[in-house]
């Protein structure tokens, strides 16, 4: 039966569909949505200034100017100054270096541990999973930002403290969605195959995780919008990222004061953080739409 | 049933002993020395070293690690959770007089979440693909990724500064003065219902599109159910499970808010004495928030669980 039909398709009597490749239906889901590509280019832009940030900046970030301080918007100064003179616009193109940078470090280092830990707690199960999820389970029974807020305490503030802290917080959920995948990829018969073939646990383990990678990139995504706002959060509770350093959500706090003289002050670097974020938030979406459709409601 | 609780009470309690052990940990392991800072607190100019020992041994810093750590266990579960560094006050009393407003804050915003996350998302789900939808979408989009210290300082200028109708900041008790209450909590509460608000809409319409399209709905059409009861009666109840589950999920979210938005509309809550304390470093404040949050959060957890079964009755506890 089999045969016949296979020598049907052969001899050309049956035709086949065309054959669409996986990236060609991965970028016609993707850009199909047009709030995705909006994210997209606003996440390029954003990208796009963080690396010439020298370039484009019509001031330094540090640049005190005395003379000039808190002013309205000008030609001069597109955004205004802060109190000390110092450029709006480019503090908050510095600021885009600052929230990206941080939001790739953490977001690197808070999957290389989780995936490892969700690996290991999936994979072998017993008294791992126990001890493993256990810790996961009691790390994320606080809110992100008071964990944060607790390791910024332990470490003191500044861009090293805040990667640390961020990471600390955000690692359960890697662990988490990972463990949850092995337990389910485990099961399938490649990887009983792979056994009986007599593999070694690491390398049946390189399998389980390269096909656990579809809602990974999602959750990489959005966890890169949720890092930003964290890190932004902590740095206007002053407890994140420490002065000069341009960062979005200090320049908010620091405006706070000046509120009813020069509104714009605090509402430009929000701006920009919730774009991004929007962007990161969007972009994930689209993926988990063109990756994995059936990951929606649990990513 | 019963046997299943009592064993998830006790998975419960073990991750509340890892979080209060790592969190007596992490204490121990702040830079500053606690009794320096008691004695530098106290105006002592100079002190011996004779004093700092005598300090030392009247706080109980001199015994063992564990034996410390149980007697701060023993003395939490009587309600007694040590003294302020700084204030020199019992943190119960502070933590007492603190919970309610945190409470309150946080029980309104997340009703409100529901309340109008739930029908919102229903609305786009069930007039799919029109005009209303498309503003559920990216509305629930917006209110995912605002950042709600942002979103506070932006309402405070536009009601507060510029149209002078709200209060710009502080906390009064309802049971003072119900009115002043209400107008000063408005803005914080929808700050902190944004994201409730906006992730359950998110999640009612996609759960209740998938749904939808289920055969018993058809079924529920076709005997000729009115829309209202198909939607209601059918769906809605059926589409329930994952927005429980995202409720549930959205209460660490909601106390995480606090932190930011108690210290924007400066509201005396646990969420600024948490912020506080951390930036004085006054340890046993830290811990006893701590622990409060995250036994409160496994409470939720617990109750979540509860109720799927109440809305599911496949799901077996065995």
């Amino acid at each position: 039966m089999a045969n016949q039909a296979i020598s049907d398709v052969v001899n050309g009597l049956v035709e086949l569909p065309p054959r669409v490749s996986e990236w060609r239906r991965f970028r016609r889901v993707f850009f199909s949505r047009s709030v995705v590509v909006f994210g997209m280019i606003i996440l390029l832009l954003f990208i796009g200034v963080a690396i010439i940030a020298p370039l484009i900046a019509p001031y330094g970030p540090y640049e005190p100017d005395l003379e000039h301080t808190l002013q309205n918007p000008s030609a001069a100064h597109w955004l205004g100054t802060d109190a000390l003179g110092r450029d709006t616009l480019s503090r908050i193109i510095y600021g885009t270096r600052t929230s990206l940078e941080i939001g790739l470090i953490v977001v690197s280092v808070a999957c290389l541990v989780g995936i490892t830990l969700g690996t290991l707690a999936g994979y072998y199960g017993g008294w791992v999973y126990i001890i493993i999820m256990r810790f996961v389970d009691a790390l994320m029974s606080f809110p992100m930002i008071l964990l944060a807020l607790v390791v910024a305490a332990l470490l003191g503030g500044g861009m090293r403290n805040v990667i640390i802290a961020l990471s600390v917080a955000l690692m359960p959920n890697y662990a988490r969605l990972m463990c949850g995948q092995v337990l389910s990829v485990k099961q399938n018969d490649y990887i009983l195959a792979g056994r009986a073939m007599g593999a070694s646990n690491l390398r049946l383990m390189r399998h389980v995780v390269l096909n656990c990678l579809s809602p990974l990139i999602v959750l990489i995504t959005m966890m890169l919008g949720v890092t930003i706002l964290a890190e932004a959060g902590l740095s206007f509770l002053g407890i994140g990222i420490t002065p000069p350093t341009a960062a979005w959500g200090s320049m908010v706090n620091d405006a706070r004061q000046y509120l009813l003289v020069l509104p714009i002050l605090s509402f430009a670097p929000g701006l920009a953080l919730m774009l991004v974020v929007f962007a990161f938030n969007m972009v994930g979406d689209g993926l988990r739409d063109a990756l994995d459709p059936r990951l929606r409601g649990l990513l | 049933m019963i046997s299943y609780l009592v064993r998830r009470f006790i998975q419960s309690l073990v991750v509340l002993v890892i979080v209060s052990i790592l969190v007596f940990v992490a204490m121990r392991l702040l830079p500053g020395d606690p009794i320096r800072m008691i004695i530098t607190a106290s105006n002592t100019e100079s002190f011996t070293e004779e004093q700092i020992t005598q300090v030392r041994h009247e706080h109980g810093l001199d015994r063992p690690m564990f034996i410390q750590y149980f007697d701060w266990v023993g003395g939490f579960l009587h309600g007694d959770m040590g003294k302020s560094i700084l204030q020199k006050v019992p943190v119960s009393d502070e933590v007492v007089r603190r919970i309610p407003i945190t409470f309150h804050l946080g029980i309104l915003a997340f009703i409100i979440g529901l309340l109008i996350g739930i029908p919102v998302g229903i609305i786009g789900a069930v007039r799919r693909a029109t005009w209303l939808d498309t503003l559920v979408t990216t509305l629930s989009n917006l209110g995912i990724t605002v950042p709600i210290f942002w979103l506070g300082i932006l309402l405070m200028y536009l009601f507060g500064l510029y149209l002078n109708w709200l209060p710009v900041m502080g906390y009064t008790s309802p049971f003072t003065d119900f009115w002043l209450s209400t107008k000063q909590l408005i803005m914080p509460v929808f700050c902190l219902a944004v994201f409730p608000i906006a992730s359950t809409a998110r999640q009612t319409r996609s759960s209740m599109l998938e749904v939808m399209h289920q055969d018993y709905i058809r079924t529920a059409w076709a005997k000729g159910v009115k829309e209202q009861a198909v939607i209601m009666r059918h769906a809605l109840k059926n589409g329930l499970i994952p927005i429980v589950t995202l409720a549930g999920m959205g209460v660490p979210m909601i106390v995480g808010g606090t932190v930011l938005i108690e210290t924007v509309f400066n509201i005396p809550g646990m969420g600024r004495l948490a912020v506080t304390s951390v930036l004085n470093q006054d340890y046993p404040y830290v811990q006893g928030i701590i622990l409060i949050v995250s036994a409160a959060v496994l409470v939720v957890n617990l109750m979540v669980e509860l109720v799927y079964g109440w809305l599911d009755p496949r799901i077996r506890y065995d």
